[in-house]
């Protein structure tokens, strides 16, 4: 590991720094895609100025796709660095007794999360990449809309859809305010914030599940 | 009370260990689990068996000595006590206790349920202290004037002692919040902030060589805590060591 990363505290503002911006592209993402319930226009425009604009395709796309891969990364070095710390595992360990599930199961969440990515790629980026960069075909502003619902046609891919936004609900419930601790923010508005990221957690991967079904019931 | 003892039974660091069963008879709720295990020990040595090995000093929570990880949690069921202080009232006639070691990398066994927690100690070492000039001319601490918040949330940090609940009660073994109290401790007095930058460093440089684990924030530190101390002294030491590496 580099310098930078030698030490645990280091690593650990690391994820916290990489996990919330995961968050902040998590709410962009849901605002572009909570439009296409309710205009197929607004929905066509943003999707074509996200995937034309020079400074989103060149600059932003790679941060993310960096952000992801280092925040997953780190995620596995931390969880095998922190099962080497205990060499004998309890008989009885009462995890339940004084913490969250949710808090010590993130790389369960996680892992979810990383099998879900990988069909959310093949589903759009790949064929993004494919349409735009490989074949170079003539670009239609309006095409969005379709390829995007015909997707949630099929409830095999809603139903593994809604099951990965679970694991991601799951996944924020904990990680969203813990990376403020991680950050050393923790003071008198901790209460007031832990509120806002359990609201966050929740509402938003509500959203998504809202979408997918709404699509898929919308082509019965 | 008639119990059921499931103990871990380690002859020395280097041997494997295994848990074995004990039925105990005539615990009294009034006892508390040491002289429970007390109890047990003299049957045993009456048997001609080995006793079991475990830590205690001062059986009245202020040594920090007793451990034992008890059903699955650190001191056992009940909050901000240690094991000696915890009686056997708090479990009910027929019960099953598993009795095991505080786990961790750090914290070898030495022979059944007794741990070597000197890496507790280097930490310490490594920085969790002041220089003092002793040449003749020492200033009373009392003379530098300390607000009463400070003096208090330091206070709190203080009253550690070092038992190492928070590292067995962790899912990591992580020994986060002993160390931030240890570095808050001196954080947050004047006295202690000249060598702020040097100490925060060389602790957690030792805290990660002794081989604990990270901290993912799950809190279970801090409720199994016997001092009670808060989860906010970890984010102070997170931001002591980030202001710290900017210093170089
Ligand atoms: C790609 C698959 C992912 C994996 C394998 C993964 C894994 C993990 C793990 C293991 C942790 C806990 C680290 C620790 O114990 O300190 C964590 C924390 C976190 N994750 Fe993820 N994660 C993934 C995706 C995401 C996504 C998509 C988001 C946000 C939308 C996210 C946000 C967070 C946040 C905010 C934290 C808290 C950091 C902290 O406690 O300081 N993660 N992740
Ligand atoms: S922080 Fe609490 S649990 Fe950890 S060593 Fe100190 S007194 Fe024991
Ligand atoms: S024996 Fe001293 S704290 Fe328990």
């Amino acid at each position: 590991m580099g310098g930078l990363l030698k030490s645990s505290i280091a690593r650990k503002v690391a994820m916290a720094l990489s996990g919330l911006f995961l968050v902040l592209f998590l709410f962009q993402h849901f605002s572009i895609n909570f439009t296409s319930v309710i205009c197929q226009d607004t929905f066509n425009e943003l999707s074509h100025f996200m995937g034309t604009n020079f400074f989103v395709q060149a600059i932003l796309q790679p941060i993310l796709i960096f952000g992801v891969i280092f925040h997953f990364i780190m995620g596995f070095v931390l969880e095998i660095k922190n099962r080497n710390a205990r060499t004998y595992s309890y008989v009885k360990y009462n995890g339940a007794a004084n913490s969250s599930w949710m808090s010590r199961n993130m790389i369960y969440s996680g892992a979810v999360i990383l099998a879900f990515l990988c069909l959310h790629f093949y589903d759009f980026w790949f064929p993004e990449i494919s349409h735009k960069y490989i074949h170079r075909l003539p670009e239609d502003p309006t095409r969005y809309y379709e390829e995007t619902v015909v997707k949630f046609k099929d409830l095999w891919r809603v139903i593994l859809y809604v099951i990965s936004f679970i694991f991601l609900m799951l996944h924020l419930l904990h990680g969203f305010s813990s990376s403020f601790q991680s950050m050393g923010w923790n003071n008198k508005y901790s209460k007031g914030l832990r509120g806002f990221t359990v609201a966050f957690a929740i509402i938003i991967p509500l959203g998504f599940i809202f979408i997918a079904l709404f699509h898929y019931f919308n082509q019965l | 009370m008639k119990l059921t003892l499931k103990i871990w039974r380690q002859e020395n660091k280097d041997t494997k260990g295994k848990m074995v069963t004990y039925p105990i008879d005539g615990i009294e709720g009034d006892m508390s689990f040491l002289e429970m295990l007390d109890v047990l020990n003299e049957e045993l040595v009456e048997k001609g068996e080995e006793p079991v090995e475990f830590d205690h000093d001062c059986r009245e929570g202020i040594c920090g000595m007793c451990s034992l990880q008890i059903n699955g949690e650190p001191h056992g069921p009940n909050r901000h006590i240690t094991t000696c202080q915890l009686h056997m009232r708090s479990f009910k006639d027929g019960d099953t206790i598993v009795i095991e070691p505080f786990r961790a990398k750090a914290f070898p066994v030495v022979k059944d349920l007794i741990v070597d927690r000197s890496s507790f100690d280097r930490i310490q070492q490594a920085g969790g202290y002041v220089s003092v000039n002793t040449s003749g001319n020492t200033i009373d601490a009392n003379a530098i004037p300390v607000n009463k918040h400070d003096a208090d949330e330091s206070f709190n940090a203080a009253t550690c002692i070092g038992c190492g609940a928070c590292v067995a009660a962790c899912k990591n073994a992580s020994a986060m919040l002993f160390t931030s109290a240890k570095v808050s401790q001196y954080a947050l007095l004047p006295q202690g902030r000249i060598e702020a930058v040097d100490r925060v460093k060389a602790m957690v440089r030792q805290m990660d060589e002794e081989g604990f684990g990270n901290c993912s924030n799950t809190g279970a530190c801090e409720i199994e805590c016997p001092k009670d101390i808060s989860l906010e002294n970890i984010a102070r030491m997170n931001r002591e060591y980030l202001m710290a590496t900017t210093k170089g």
